[in-house]
């Protein structure tokens, strides 16, 4: 039997390496998928909690991520694609037109 | 046994996820990523979670990494993969991560399994998975899955306008 721990520790550190990404990328397409890799890492916390505390309410939450997750690409990506004919350019640096 | 194949599932997700913010190429990123979710989905099996693997799968390999490849493979990366990759002050990034790490580790000190809910694995497995979560979701939870379904309506609207060319 794999101790719970384990499992949450796992969640943990891709939840950081997620933050790492999205902090030392530029790369938007990559920050996008750092976002992912941070959903991912709580979806195995929360999968793991819910078969040790037998409570199914965990996993509907996941079931409940998943469909954000999707919209959230969606949108996501419509923007990036939006950017890119704009400015024609990926680099998160280049768009601070709002910056004052 | 079992012992094994999490420390495989586990040891490859680890990899692959530095892989995925490691590589320069964002189609390589996106390929690891695929590899990545299909580990996950190992992981959900091993706790008995398999309507939820195949939901990964299918969602999250199938759709939204399939939405991800179609973007990148869209947009013109030659100039994007000469740039340099990481920001300056990494280090310090680094460091906010281990923090995460830290926190989380100090938090899990104390971290003790309470009460248990009804659906042991017995309970789980005579009602079989899904039909277990189908009940759970469709009682408990049907009002958080009306607003999920509305979600969803809002997103396929938003990207439409978005992505559209602009009508003068």
């Amino acid at each position: 039997m794999v101790p719970l721990y384990w499992y949450l520790w796992l969640g943990g550190v891709v939840f950081a390496i997620g933050v790492f990404g999205f902090l030392a990328r530029r790369n938007i397409i990559i920050m996008f998928l750092s976002i992912e890799l941070m959903l991912n890492g709580v979806n195995i916390s929360l999968v793991a909690l819910s078969h040790y505390m037998q409570d199914l309410r965990g996993q509907i939450l996941v079931f409940f991520i998943i469909a954000v997750a999707a919209a959230e690409a969606a949108i996501g990506l419509a923007i990036i694609i939006a950017m890119f004919r704009n400015r024609d350019t990926l680099h998160a640096d280049e768009m601070a037109e709002m910056k004052g | 046994m079992v012992e094994w194949f999490f420390g495989y599932l586990a040891g490859a997700v680890i990899l692959l996820a530095i892989l995925v913010v490691a590589s320069r190429n964002p189609v390589h990123s996106v390929l690891w990523m695929l590899l990545m979710f299909l580990h996950v989905a190992g992981l959900y099996l091993l706790l008995n979670a398999e309507f939820l693997a195949a939901t990964q799968v299918i969602v999250y390999a199938g759709a939204i990494l399939v939405l991800f490849l179609f973007v990148v493979m869209l947009l013109n990366l030659r100039e994007e993969i000469k740039i340099r990759r990481f920001t300056g002050g990494w280090l310090f990034k680094g460091l906010t991560a281990l923090g995460i790490i830290y926190v989380l580790r100090r938090g899990l000190e104390g971290f003790r399994v309470g009460f248990e809910g009804p659906w042991s694995i017995e309970a789980v497995g005579r009602a079989t998975h899904t039909r277990a979560l189908g009940q759970v979701l469709f009682t408990e939870y049907i009002l958080p899955f009306e607003i999920a379904s509305l979600l969803l309506l809002v997103a396929i609207v938003g990207a439409v306008f978005l992505s559209k060319k602009r009508l003068r």
